[in-house]
């Protein structure tokens, strides 16, 4: 393709005025048509109306069209966007474009590994198939991952099939086959996708990391390959979500903390409000900490089966230590019995409430399970957080 | 999962093992190690360990399995 170079106009005027003198002149770079050729290999790729990822590196050329490479390292960006992601902040928006995409050098006997457009399920995968050339079909689960798209019914058969035919995978490939997460499979079920579109599903590992192990087994997975972890690193990792969840109620109680610790003899106390509901509010600080963070990071180290009740003993533990460090470090009068009770109750029951709400977040809760421990926890936890109330109102006359 | 539990004696599972037919799909797609192949049919090695999720209920060609989770 040659661009045609037209002599440069001799003025450009509007009305008669030139006015700039270097528009006078059209510059040279942006006609040497050496350096137009070679100034991206992607530039020929792009579309006016789109931007091509930043993951991606290159495009190959198939039967089926230019099909994206992506990167297997992730850049600072991706990293950036994944601590974005991860605390909460971005994550409603954090999906991909779906379709076929490739990755190192895959041709038509090459696997298809299928995953979903949730940008961090997919840096996963692109970074952790160590140097496997392979083709990667992405489904559009808006920007949910595989497992939650799988039950939502967003990661389905039907997405799948539509994929894959949209995609022009058997253009492309001698054999008829996917490989799916084997968590997909509560969406997915293999025998509907072979009958509507000849593909035949293998429900590969869990985790992105064993597909290179499991490829070199002849697509077998062993017994680890199948099941779910809960590490400390994946429970951890999903405490800044818990904060964040608790972040709205969290204010809310706070107003009313301060409303309420100033009802006193005359009638409404601006001293006994600010004091009392200061300190009122690091008790109720103690109870989110426990539940939304210490909990579900040492869940199997806290004593008992239902996490209302590993929640409830963390917050009472904890907000017992700080009630005693208190008393040893100031004389602060108002820690009366009553008092002291109160924020006691107060820590115990937010902790345990919301670690009961982290049930939602882990891999291993039966929903059955989850609708027993609520139906036998919350009466207790609200006349705990009735009683605290009544104790509080009375230590403040 | 062995190292973490939920509660026990709430999972909803129900295997028919006259319905199985061996084809092992639900030892695959089980997260949690629930079913075994014994002997050509299915087994349910550790039913406490069921997180109620479906997979091999919506993968068994014969409908062997169900799962009612939320009435537990
Ligand atoms: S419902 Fe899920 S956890 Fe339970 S046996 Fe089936 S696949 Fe396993
Ligand atoms: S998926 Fe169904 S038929 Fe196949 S082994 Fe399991 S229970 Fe039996």
């Amino acid at each position: 393709m040659s661009i045609e170079i037209k002599p440069p106009l001799k003025h450009i005027q509007s009305e008669n005025v030139s006015i700039l003198p270097s528009m006078d002149r059209v510059s040279p770079v942006l006609f040497d048509e050496k350096k137009l050729k070679h100034s991206s290999p992607l530039s020929e790729y792009e579309k006016s109306g789109y931007v091509i990822a930043h993951f991606v590196e290159k495009f190959i050329e198939t039967d089926a069209g230019p099909i994206p490479v992506v990167k297997r390292d992730l850049t600072l960006r991706d990293r950036v966007e994944t601590l974005g992601a991860r605390s909460g902040l971005t994550r409603n928006n954090y999906r991909i474009a779906p379709g076929l995409y490739a990755i190192g050098k895959p041709d038509q006997n090459s696997e298809v590994l299928v995953t979903a457009n949730f940008k961090l399920t997919f840096d996963i995968l692109r970074s952790s198939i160590n140097s496997i050339s392979a083709w990667i079909l992405v489904l559009d689960s808006f920007g949910v991952n595989v497992w939650c798209a799988a039950g939502k019914g967003t990661f389905s058969t039907q997405e799948l099939v539509n994929r894959i035919n949209k995609s022009g995978l058997e253009r492309i490939l001698n054999h008829r086959r996917v490989i799916l997460p084997q968590l997909s499979a509560t969406g997915v079920k293999a025998r509907d996708v072979k009958k509507m579109c000849g593909f035949t599903v293998i429900f590969g590992p869990i985790r992105a990391s064993d597909i290179a192990l499991f490829l070199q087994n002849r697509k077998k997975a062993n017994a680890d390959m199948r099941q779910v972890t809960f590490t400390f690193k994946e429970r951890l990792i999903l405490t800044p979500i818990e904060l964040n969840i608790a972040f709205k109620p969290l204010i809310i109680t706070t107003l009313a903390i301060f409303i309420i610790s100033g009802i006193s003899h005359k009638i409404f106390s601006l001293e006994n409000s600010l004091n009392r509901g200061l300190t009122a509010l690091i008790f109720l600080l103690i109870g989110v900490l426990s539940g939304a963070l210490i909990t579900p990071t040492f869940l199997p180290f806290i004593p008992f089966r239902e996490f209302a009740a590993k929640g409830a003993l963390s917050g009472f533990i904890l907000a017992f230590c700080v009630l005693v460090l208190f008393s040893v470090k100031s004389n602060i009068t108002y820690f009366s019995t009553s008092s002291s009770l109160s924020l006691l109750l107060f820590s115990t029951a937010v902790s345990s409430w919301f670690a009961m709400n982290f049930t939602g977040a882990t891999p291993f809760t039966s929903p059955s399970g989850v609708e027993k421990e609520m139906r036998r926890f919350i009466p207790f936890q609200a006349s705990a957080a009735i009683l605290s109330l009544i104790l509080w109102l009375y230590s403040g006359f | 999962m062995r190292d973490i539990r939920y509660l026990d004696d709430v999972a909803t599972l129900i295997f028919d093992k006259e319905a199985c037919v061996g084809c092992s799909l639900c030892t695959v797609v089980c997260p949690h190690g629930v079913f075994e192949l014994i002997d050509g049919k299915a087994k349910i090695v550790d039913l406490d360990g069921c997180m109620e999720c479906g997979a091999c209920v919506n993968n068994c060609p014969v409908n062997a399995l169900k799962v009612t989770p939320g009435v537990g």
